[in-house]
């Protein structure tokens, strides 16, 4: 069995974000790691594949600058290879643009299923992934808290705001995985040291046959016209709990008419 | 000047258009001159609601049961698109509103703009606001686009209102067959128990955090509740440890709430906990450590440790 797990490489997001004044995109000249988001879909799939008894886990990432960092994580937990799209072109790209770069470059590969994460953690559209769907013409299935494969057959048990549906389809498919549903596994020395080692093929948009002007900030066809700060809630009393606080908390309930 | 059409992809059930669907009418209705709403279902149950609310036309595919809606609904949609241009078509930032947007996003070759909490209209072009870093910035986008401005928006951005119009017409259109890509089928639902008051409407939210320290303490939170007669939430730490289920989830990838009342029982004020409870009118935050971003935000901030301050507060509001 072929897995391509689609990974995103971000800004560290326990650092401040920040976006850059004279374009508006979010600042990414720092090292870029494996987006947290995206490593439950490099578990599932290496789940899978070892259930399936054979087969193998390739990833395919879009990023600045030839940034693989995040994409050596990835290959440390146990993918076998990557395809890294990147190209100065691609700077300002949006969803729609980002999902026709990913898709041209899955298509060069036969994959029975490809994974993805709901949505990355630092732009959060949470489209990308049906969107690469949609370009590929393919069943898909989102939001996937559990995933089984039988024959030519992918089951997902798909999150809902009630519970869960079982849903499935025929592969080849791709399916987005919800964050926090496996547990994604620390890379080992060994994988580390191995991922080294492992092949990352680079392609830019000629590579892909793409038109610079279906991507990036020509492609997508919108502009920030203006960045605003929010109107900051003012914090209210701050107290320290000496054995009475709840007397504070009821005086306030009572305030608000609460009780 | 002002937009002339917005279409809005309207989601509900059997009991009427959903909240955020109201919603999207009613920010619509301030836009466009004409308001019209389109239902991968079977929109003829909606239209006394979506009529009240402005909708002139429901275009309705009928029901689509047993399907995994998204690639039906957004090939009926372009179909729907390519004949009546609307200016903008209005998403809720829901499962199945996602799905449909990306997908029609391919199929029309226009760009999608997410996660938006307000929109106008200003030279002549729709603009978009997207709140970032956990809401402390907001960042404007007007479309470019010739095609239609394709937004999604996050619920309870608007305050829906009826107009106190009549039903609306209800427009039949031809299902599109999309091929092998439409080809998920559902077989089965997973309900899970629910009781007392709804996260979505409540009127007081109590969560609970991993702070808490173990699954059992979510009692604690759920017993809170009760005495309030409020609904209990959960950050996305607890519901990714299998303590709580997913639906109890407040924030960005979970609910949003903005009860008159939200108290946070430690829980630390991650910037994705925020944007789904910043909106609350009071908030009261329990937490240990003076240091936690949640008292930024917090009306009234109590240092402490749950499991004393929780407990005390149960038994004071018992002995009323
Ligand atoms: C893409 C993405 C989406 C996300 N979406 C969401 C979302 O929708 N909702 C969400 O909540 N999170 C979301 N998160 C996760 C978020 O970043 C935080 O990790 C999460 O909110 C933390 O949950 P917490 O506050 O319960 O846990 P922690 O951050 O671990 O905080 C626990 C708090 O409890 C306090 N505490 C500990 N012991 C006690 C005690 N005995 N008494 C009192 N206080 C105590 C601690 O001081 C600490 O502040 C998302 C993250 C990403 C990357």
């Amino acid at each position: 069995m072929k897995v391509i797990v689609c990974v995103k490489q971000i800004p560290d997001p326990a650092l401040p974000g920040e976006l850059d004044p004279s374009t508006n995109y979010l600042k990414r000249d720092d090292k870029l790691i494996l987006d947290e988001s995206d490593s439950y879909g490099v578990e599932m799939a290496l789940q899978l594949v070892e259930a399936a008894g054979g087969g193998d886990v390739s990833l395919v990432s879009m990023a600045p600058n030839g940034e693989v960092g995040g994409l050596r994580t990835a290959l440390a937990m146990g993918a076998e290879d990557a395809v890294l799209v990147s190209d100065s072109a691609l700077a300002g790209t949006d969803a729609l643009g980002t999902a026709k770069v990913l898709s041209a470059a899955i298509s060069r590969m036969s994959p029975d299923l490809i994974l993805a994460g709901v949505e990355s953690s630092d732009g959060y559209t949470g489209t990308v992934p049906e969107m690469i769907a949609g370009a590929l013409n393919m069943p898909s299935i989102t939001f996937a808290k559990q995933i089984r494969v039988e024959g030519s057959t992918v089951m997902v048990q798909r999150q809902t705001e009630a519970g869960y549906d079982d849903v499935e389809c025929p592969t080849p498919a791709l399916v987005s995985v919800t964050a926090g549903v496996v547990e994604p596994r620390y890379p080992s020395f060994k994988g580390i040291m191995a991922a080294k080692k492992k092949h990352v093929e680079e392609l830019d948009l000629d590579a892909l046959g793409i038109d610079s002007s279906a991507v990036g900030k020509d492609g997508a066809r919108q502009e920030t016209i203006r960045v605003t700060d929010a109107e900051a809630r003012q914090a209210g009393e701050v107290v320290e709990d000496q054995g009475d606080a709840h007397e504070k908390i009821i005086e306030f309930l009572g305030e608000l008419k609460v009780i | 000047m002002s937009i002339d059409t917005i279409l809005v992809f309207a989601e509900g059930d059997e009991s009427g258009p959903s909240g955020l669907t109201l919603e999207l009418m009613t920010a619509a209705r301030s836009l466009a001159t004409n308001v019209e709403a389109f239902v991968a279902g079977d929109g003829a149950s909606m239209a006394d609601e979506l009529g009240a609310h402005g909708a002139s036309k429901v275009f309705s595919t009928g029901p689509l049961e047993g399907r995994l809606i998204g690639v039906h609904a957004a090939a009926a949609l372009q179909a729907q698109i390519e004949a009546n241009t609307p200016d903008a078509v209005f998403f809720g930032q829901t499962p199945d509103g996602r799905d449909t947007a990306a997908r029609l996003a391919v199929r029309i070759d226009q760009p999608v703009v997410t996660n938006n909490v307000g929109a106008s209209f200003e030279d002549g072009v729709l603009v978009v606001e997207e709140p970032v870093f956990g809401g402390t910035q907001n960042v404007f986008t007007a479309f470019r686009n010739d095609g239609p401005a394709l937004a999604l928006f996050r619920p309870k951005s608007f305050e829906a209102e009826p107009t106190g119009g009549g039903s609306a017409e209800v427009v039949g259109v031809e299902a599109v067959d999309p091929g092998v890509a439409g080809s998920a089928v559902v077989t089965g639902r997973h309900a899970e128990e629910r009781s007392g008051p709804q996260l979505d409407d409540a009127a007081v939210v109590v969560s609970g955090g991993r702070g808490l320290g173990q699954p059992e303490a979510y009692a604690m939170i759920d017993e809170l509740a009760g005495l309030l007669g409020a609904a209990s939430g959960a950050s996305r730490a607890i519901v990714d440890a299998g303590w709580v289920p997913y639906a109890k989830q407040v924030g960005q990838t979970g609910k949003v709430v903005k009860p008159n009342l939200y108290v946070a029982c430690g829980i630390s004020g991650a910037t994705q906990h925020l944007v789904g409870m910043k909106g609350s009118k009071n908030i009261i935050a329990i937490n240990k450590d003076p240091e936690a971003p949640i008292f930024g935000v917090a009306d009234l901030g109590i240092v402490g440790d749950v499991h004393k301050v929780i407990p005390a507060l149960i038994e004071a509001l018992r002995s009323r």
